[in-house]
Formats: structure tokens, C-alpha cells, sequence
């Protein structure tokens, strides 16, 4: 299916909603760059989305879309990749709609181990909503909302996932964008759950996390690192202060959801038609 | 007619296997061409409590459980206490000889077991008192083999010969006992095949003869059972079920499921279906057709999670934020469950709208004979639109005359669908243009149009003019046509107006009845009379009197004529 012509232009350009400087721009035009260097059509993407200023990418790319509700992206998204396995179906949306009103979704989505990829902006902080805490905000860090300084400790996505055992566990940053190109690229192709969280400044509300502030912190993990280890994988996810690996942390291995379901491999659910002799027989166990 | 059923009750603690009783006894019967209408009476916990099943059984229609029992098998003696003063003139209890009812069995037609004599295992009780039962109905020992047989099938021959000696010894030991209970009378020689379902059961039976495909849920009583249904038959039909890990997980799972080609259901009960709202109004923003099950029982909050109420007809009628449309149907019967639940599917589809089948313990639970399904006469629900007529200019939510638009699969064609959440244009990207508001709001109620055209008008059970109108919904179909017959044989004329769908109505279909009826009066199992302020809401009728439900029990005939006592 996977075509050698198609190009990021493909992906049109439209003007968006964001503002000037913020990393969500960087992060579309790697989005576009990574599924045209796939090979992927427009047409054999769906991207699902939550609510977030994240969540609107889709909107500013030729693709398929459903834009859900806040933080249910990825069960719709579960939903549409068991109903057409053959469908790339891609999860974007922010840190509050992932990790903080659907963080039961993120789990399951780690132990279901579909094969669907998940792209986190991760800013650090409510756009959308105007500067509240997100679930990756650093604690003490003052908001609005939280103007003693957000008193709970800040979620570690990257450690909860590597050490839950998750397909493919990535991190990325919009200031590195060839880099980024490379590991959407990786992420789409692992057959299984695969989380990409991208680090991108908010440049409105979020006045610590800034660009310069990533920039200075962001290494790229050495390659002799071994993804299949799980412990220095681990180890790199809790690494999070004045540097932090970017690049592939963890790779489990698992087989994708479905592998050995019977019911998914009869194809995608458009297609089926109602088996009636199956029926009657079903019917006929209740006489 | 005068009622001619009798009612088995076995009772006894959860664990006890009183429902593997009871389903083969059913069985049984309605192999041998008896009607049948269970009733499952249950605590909220695996072992211990006091649990039944009652079959109420007899040559003619019966259409709802009663409350009198004519043999109580008792597996405890607890059981004989509780129920001794249901037990009718001639009614017999059968229980193990080694229980004490020296105080609750007084004056009572018993017949003492000798269990350990008849079945020395343990492991055996349970056949034991289904031959006991068996053979005090004077019930053909073939037709209990033929179900040993098939039940013990996989556990191989000796656990089948097993079981058929002790069913045999409790036939032969019952027959020599002469406990006097009078014999059922016997059935049609040649007895048609009929179904045993019950009803969740056969929503699923249903679902599955529409096409559905897809099912996320997370369990509740009384919901799970049909997720369980389907999960049961999967391998032969290929439905897709996934257990999530949350209720909001399911809803949202069945959206994404449909959007990409699914035909979709989710099986809930009030709570759970309570925090699926929010995906209900997605539901109706993105057009997806999707049929939510919902099993009442009683709330607010966790309630009594085993037992069964009509409760929750305003939360589905108004659940989810925004304006759009849907349609809710409550099936009367389990024969119903089948047929409106495939229905549901084809509004459905048809409408691109939520659909809902609000059923409720009583009939989720309630197993009985159903004539089998006619599959040729349903009608075929249209196949998935793969590729839109032209790709490159398909627009998901294209402006039209009923409000419905060709809705494409993505991914068969080159064609890019695209729905928001937001109030979106036709080619379903999101606006902040207010005239578009308009539009689309237009065109999202213009369906609901169309699924006021398609609705079901209520049944009417007897004639214009009688002394009294039963107006009902839902499960309580059954005790409300009991009740007109016993007011029949009392001598007042009596009728049944029955709304099998709730949402929408359309008056034309039953408001001149309603206003020419002598005396109308709204029976339901809820506190305060949803379906009758519907109706009011609706259409400005106002009910004077109604007869209401809500402790936890279905609603008997009995109980309908005791609210009638007070008014007529």
C-alpha cells in the first residue's frame, strides 16, 4: 500500500489557530514529513484526536480525522484500529488530554498494546484553557490556578511506560525536528502501541519550560543504547533535571493486540458480511 | 381465562446452583410445549444470601411472574420460612428430609428428600431435586435426560451416567410417595421448537441479526450479560468484544469502531451508563450510529444493583449535552428484545443517530419460550458506503433535504471523512462560523424527523371504550395484560396500551385514545411516573392516576389490582 510518491506537500498547508512561535508548528511539519517519507497516502491515515490546542493538528493536514472528547482519543482511536486493522491510526493530542483526563486510557492503551501510535505535545502546561497545571507541570511551578505553586509531583509518562512494559516508548523534541521526523517514522512503524511524548515549548503560558530551556536540556541517547533493556530504559525515563534523553528509551517486544484473536482476523468490519447459516446455527443452541 | 399456570420456586443461598435448577426445568417445559416465564430474584454477592428462580408454567400464554407459589423447592430451610405464606391451597414444598422445619413447615403439604440415601454426592443434589421436581409435575423422565445428556456432554460418559442414576432413583423414589400434588396437564402431543432466551439474551441474538460486529463494554449488572452473550458466540460470528477499561473507554471504543466501518452496541446499566453521556452527545455531533443497551435497575447511585426498576427512562431521553436526535425503544417481552433491538441497528444506520434498548433486570434475566426467528423476513440493513460517488470532493456532513448524509468508511477509497467534535462544516472540519451553526444544527434535528416518521405506535390490547386504560412501557407489558384479564373476568372491561418505543412520540399515533379512554391509568416501575410527564410534556395529556413500582421487584398483576383498588 505504502507509496514512494507521496510527498509532504500531499498533506496541503492551512493556516492555523497557533500562535506564532509555538512548538505545535514544528511538530505538524514533522508529522507531514515522517508519514510522506512512509509512503503513506492521506487517504490510509486516520488520525484521532482529543481536545487541546494539540488536538487540532489534524485539522491543519489532508488526512482522515475524528476529533473525539478530551482525553478519549485513544479508546476511539482502539476502536477504529479493531475495526480496520488495516488503517494507520495515530493518537494527537496534549499532556492533560493523555496523561491527565484519559490517564486510564493511557494505561490500557500500554497493557492492550494495539497497533496504533500515540503523539504527545508535551508542553507542560493547559493551552487551550489558558495556563492551568498539566499533569506534567514540575511541582512548585506557579499558575493561575495553582498560585502556591502546583503542590503534586509531576507525572513521568516515559517511566510509567517503559516500566509497564510498552511496545515503543519515545521521546522527542520540536527543536530537533529531523530527529523528531525519525522517531514518528519509528514509532508508525512498530507493530504495537507506540508513544512518542515531544517536549514543545508553549510559548503563552508555560514561561519555564521555554525553547531555550529544552534546548539546554535535551540530549540524544548514545546509540550503543540497547532499547530492549529494560532497566537502563528505566533508568533514562527517570533521567529528568538539568538533562534529559531524547531518542528510542524503550523497546518491550510484545506481540500487538490481536495477534492470536480469532475475530480480528476475519478483516476489517466494513467488509464482513452477516454470516446467516453461522446465525441460524446459533440460534438453533438455544431450542 | 382464568388462570390456569402454576409456579415453580427454587430458593436457596447463591452458590447453591438453583439457577442450573431452574434453566433445565424451564427447559424441559418449554421443550414439552409449556409456556414460560421466568422470574430471577437475586442478592448483590457470589455465595450465601437468599436466592430464586421462578417458573411460572401452563398450557396457555402465561405473560409475566406471579406472586403465588404452587411447589416451592426448597435447597435450604430458610427457603420454607420465607415463602410458606406464598404457597396456594394444594401447593407443596420439597426439601431435604435433614432440615429442620419443625416451626416453618407446620400445616404444609412437605415432601422430606432423603437426599443422602438417593444421592450420596453432594456434587449431585442439584439433579437430584430437578427429578424430584421432575417427577412431581409428572413430567416425562426422556425429556430431563436428553438435557443431562447435553449438559454433561464434554464432561464424558461416566459423569452422564452418573447424573442419569440419581435422576432416575428421585423419579422412581417420588413416584412411590403419594404426595398428592395434582400433575400438570399434558402437553400438545407434537410441540413446535421454540427458543428459551431471556431477554439480554435475545438482544444480543438480535444485534447479531443486524449485523453488529462490535462490542465495547465494561460489566454491570444487568448489562453484562449481553457483552457475555455475544462474547460467548464470537468465534462463530466473528463480533469483536472488547471488555474496557472503563465505561467511558467503551462508548468512546464504539464511536471510533463505527467511524471506521463497525456496526456497533454497548451494553450498560444505569451507573455505567451514566458516565458514558458524554460520548452519547459525541454520538449525536459526529452522526454515528450506535445502539447503547441500557439494563435499569434501581438508583440512584449503586442502588440495588440485583434488582429491577424503570427508572432510568429520563436519564437516557435527555443524556448527553447539546441538541440532537434519538430514539429509545423498550422492548414488552423477550421475543421483542430480539426483534426491536434489530431494529435499533436500522434506525440507527438509517439515521445516523444514537439508538437505545432500555430493558431491565426483571427481562434481562427473565428467560421464556420464544417461536424460533424468521431471518428471511428481517430487513437487510445497507452495507457500508466504501467509496463515495465522487472521492475528491466527499464531504462527510453534506447539507441534504432529510439531514442525512452519505456517511463513508475511511480508508476504501481516496476519499479523506472527516468528523469533529466541534460544530464543524460539511467536509466536517471545525467552525466558528455561526451561520454554519445554524445549518448544521437544522440538519442534525431534521433526522430526528425521519425517526418520528419510523416510530412504532404503541399496541392496543382490547376495545375502545373499556371501563379502564392500562397505559405501559416496557417490561411491564406482561402484568398489565394479566390484569386485564382477571378485571375481565370480574367483570370490568379492560386495556392494554403498550409503548414497545418511548422516543419520539407522535401523538397521532395515541392521543385520541388517551383522551376517549374512560378512566387512563399509567403503570411503571419507577417513583415518579417518567413515561406518564412524558406524555404530558408531549402531547398535554394528564394522567389522573397511576400505579407505581419501585421496591426493587417486578411489577405483578397482583400488584397492578391492588393500585387499582384505591382507584376505581
Amino acid at each position: 500500500m505504502a507509496s514512494s510518491t507521496v510527498t509532504a506537500e500531499d498533506y496541503g498547508t492551512f493556516d492555523t489557530a497557533w500562535c506564532p512561535g509555538c512548538g505545535n508548528h514544528p511538530l505538524l511539519k514533522c508529522m507531514k514529513q515522517a508519514l510522506a517519507g512512509l509512503g503513506l497516502a492521506p487517504h490510509q491515515v486516520l488520525m484521532v484526536t482529543g481536545i487541546g490546542q494539540a488536538a487540532k493538528a489534524p485539522l491543519y493536514m489532508n488526512c482522515n480525522m475524528i476529533t473525539g472528547l478530551h482525553g478519549r482519543g485513544l479508546p476511539a482511536a482502539t476502536g477504529a484500529k479493531l475495526a480496520n486493522p488495516e488503517l494507520t491510526v495515530i493518537t494527537e493530542c496534549g499532556d492533560g488530554c493523555n496523561y491527565g483526563e484519559g490517564g486510564n486510557h493511557f494505561l490500557a492503551a500500554i497493557r492492550r498494546n494495539v497497533d496504533m501510535t500515540l503523539i504527545v505535545h508535551d508542553n507542560g502546561i493547559y493551552g487551550l484553557t489558558k495556563g492551568q497545571a498539566s499533569p506534567t507541570t514540575a511541582k512548585g511551578q506557579v499558575t493561575k490556578a495553582q498560585p502556591f505553586g502546583q503542590p503534586s509531583e509531576a507525572f513521568n509518562p516515559m517511566a510509567v511506560a517503559v516500566a509497564m512494559n510498552a511496545g515503543f516508548v519515545a521521546r522527542g523534541f520540536s527543536g530537533e525536528p529531523e530527529h523528531l521526523v525519525g522517531l514518528i517514522q519509528q514509532a508508525v512503524r512498530h507493530k504495537g502501541f507506540s508513544v512518542v511524548d515531544v517536549f514543545q515549548p508553549c510559548v503563552s503560558f508555560n514561561n519555564v519550560n521555554t525553547f531555550a530551556w529544552y534546548k539546554q536540556r535535551c540530549r540524544k541517547i548514545s546509540p550503543e543504547h540497547d532499547p530492549a533493556d529494560q532497566e537502563k530504559a528505566l533508568a533514562l525515563a527517570l533521567e529528568f533535571g538539568e538533562s534529559i534523553p531524547i531518542g528510542v528509551l524503550y523497546k518491550s517486544g510484545r506481540a500487538a493486540f490481536g495477534a492470536d484473536l480469532p475475530t480480528l482476523k476475519r478483516g476489517p468490519l466494513a467488509l464482513r458480511q452477516l454470516d446467516k447459516a453461522a446465525l441460524q446455527g446459533v440460534l438453533r443452541s438455544y431450542l | 381465562m382464568p388462570d390456569s399456570s402454576i409456579v415453580i420456586l427454587v430458593g436457596g443461598e447463591a452458590g447453591q446452583g438453583l439457577v442450573t435448577i431452574g434453566q433445565l426445568m424451564a427447559k424441559a417445559l418449554i421443550r414439552a410445549g409449556y409456556e414460560v416465564v421466568v422470574s430471577q430474584d437475586y442478592q448483590s454477592r457470589i455465595r450465601g444470601g437468599h436466592n430464586t428462580f421462578a417458573i411460572r408454567t401452563g398450557l396457555d400464554p402465561v405473560h409475566a411472574p406471579s406472586e403465588k407459589v404452587d411447589i416451592l423447592v426448597a435447597l435450604n430451610a430458610e427457603t420454607v420460612a420465607l415463602h410458606r405464606h406464598q404457597l396456594t391451597p394444594g401447593g407443596i414444598v420439597l426439601a431435604d428430609e435433614a432440615f429442620d422445619l419443625s416451626t416453618s413447615g407446620a400445616g404444609l403439604n412437605l415432601l422430606r428428600i432423603p437426599s443422602k440415601k438417593l444421592a450420596p454426592k453432594a456434587v449431585h443434589e442439584n439433579v437430584l431435586a430437578l427429578g424430584v421436581l421432575g417427577s412431581t409435575l409428572c413430567k416425562d423422565i426422556g425429556l430431563l435426560e436428553a438435557l443431562l445428556r447435553e449438559t454433561f456432554a464434554k464432561k464424558g460418559q461416566e459423569v452422564i451416567d452418573q447424573n442419569l442414576a440419581v435422576l432416575r432413583a428421585a423419579y422412581a423414589w417420588t413416584a412411590s410417595q403419594g404426595h398428592g400434588f395434582a400433575c400438570m396437564p399434558p402437553a400438545p402431543a407434537m410441540p413446535g421448537e421454540r427458543l428459551m432466551l431471556n431477554g439480554n439474551e435475545a438482544i444480543a441474538l438480535g444485534a447479531l441479526a443486524a449485523g453488529c460486529n462490535f462490542c465495547s463494554f465494561y460489566p454491570m449488572t444487568p448489562g453484562s450479560s449481553v457483552a457475555l452473550t455475544l462474547a460467548a458466540k464470537a468465534k462463530v460470528m466473528g463480533t469483536v468484544v472488547e471488555q474496557a477499561e472503563d465505561e467511558i473507554a467503551a462508548a468512546n471504543m464504539a464511536v471510533g469502531a463505527v467511524c471506521a466501518g463497525g456496526r456497533a452496541m454497548v451494553p450498560t446499566s444505569g451507573g455505567g451508563f451514566a458516565l458514558m453521556v458524554e460520548a452519547v452527545s459525541l454520538a449525536g455531533m459526529l452522526e454515528t450510529p450506535l445502539v447503547f443497551v441500557v439494563a435499569m435497575r434501581p438508583g440512584p447511585a449503586t442502588g440495588l444493583p440485583t434488582r429491577t426498576e424503570q427508572g432510568d427512562l429520563n436519564l437516557v431521553l435527555y443524556a448527553g449535552h447539546g441538541e440532537f436526535p434519538r430514539a429509545v425503544f423498550a422492548p414488552g417481552g423477550v421475543q421483542e428484545c430480539f426483534y426491536l433491538t434489530h431494529r435499533a441497528f436500522a434506525m440507527a444506520d438509517k439515521h445516523q443517530s444514537p439508538v437505545f434498548v432500555l430493558t431491565d433486570q426483571y427481562l434481562a434475566d427473565s428467560f421464556q419460550n420464544v417461536e424460533p426467528f424468521d431471518l428471511a423476513e428481517l430487513p437487510e440493513l445497507p452495507a457500508p458506503l466504501l467509496e463515495p460517488a465522487d472521492p475528491k470532493t466527499y464531504k462527510r456532513f453534506a447539507l441534504t433535504g432529510d439531514g442525512i448524509s452519505p456517511r463513508a468508511i475511511p480508508g476504501f477509497s481516496t476519499a479523506l471523512v472527516v468528523s469533529d467534535s466541534d460544530e464543524h462544516t460539511e467536509d466536517g472540519k471545525l467552525t466558528e462560523d455561526l451561520d454554519v451553526r445554524v445549518q448544521m444544527v437544522t440538519k442534525r434535528l431534521n433526522k430526528g424527523l425521519g425517526l418520528a416518521e419510523d416510530a412504532i405506535p404503541p399496541s392496543c390490547y382490547g376495545e375502545d371504550g373499556a371501563d379502564v386504560l392500562l397505559v405501559c412501557w416496557g417490561s411491564t407489558l406482561g402484568p398489565a395484560l394479566e390484569a386485564r384479564e382477571r378485571l375481565e373476568e370480574s367483570g370490568k372491561s379492560a386495556a392494554v396500551l403498550h409503548f414497545s418505543q418511548v422516543w419520539p412520540l407522535n401523538e397521532d399515533q395515541f392521543l385520541a385514545q388517551l383522551t376517549g379512554a374512560k378512566r387512563a391509568v399509567c403503570v411503571e416501575g419507577n417513583a415518579t411516573g417518567q413515561l406518564a410527564k412524558l406524555i404530558r410534556q408531549e402531547t398535554g395529556f394528564r394522567f389522573q392516576d397511576l400505579v407505581l413500582r419501585f421496591d426493587g421487584l417486578p411489577i405483578t398483576a397482583a400488584f397492578i389490582l391492588r393500585g387499582l383498588e384505591n382507584i376505581l
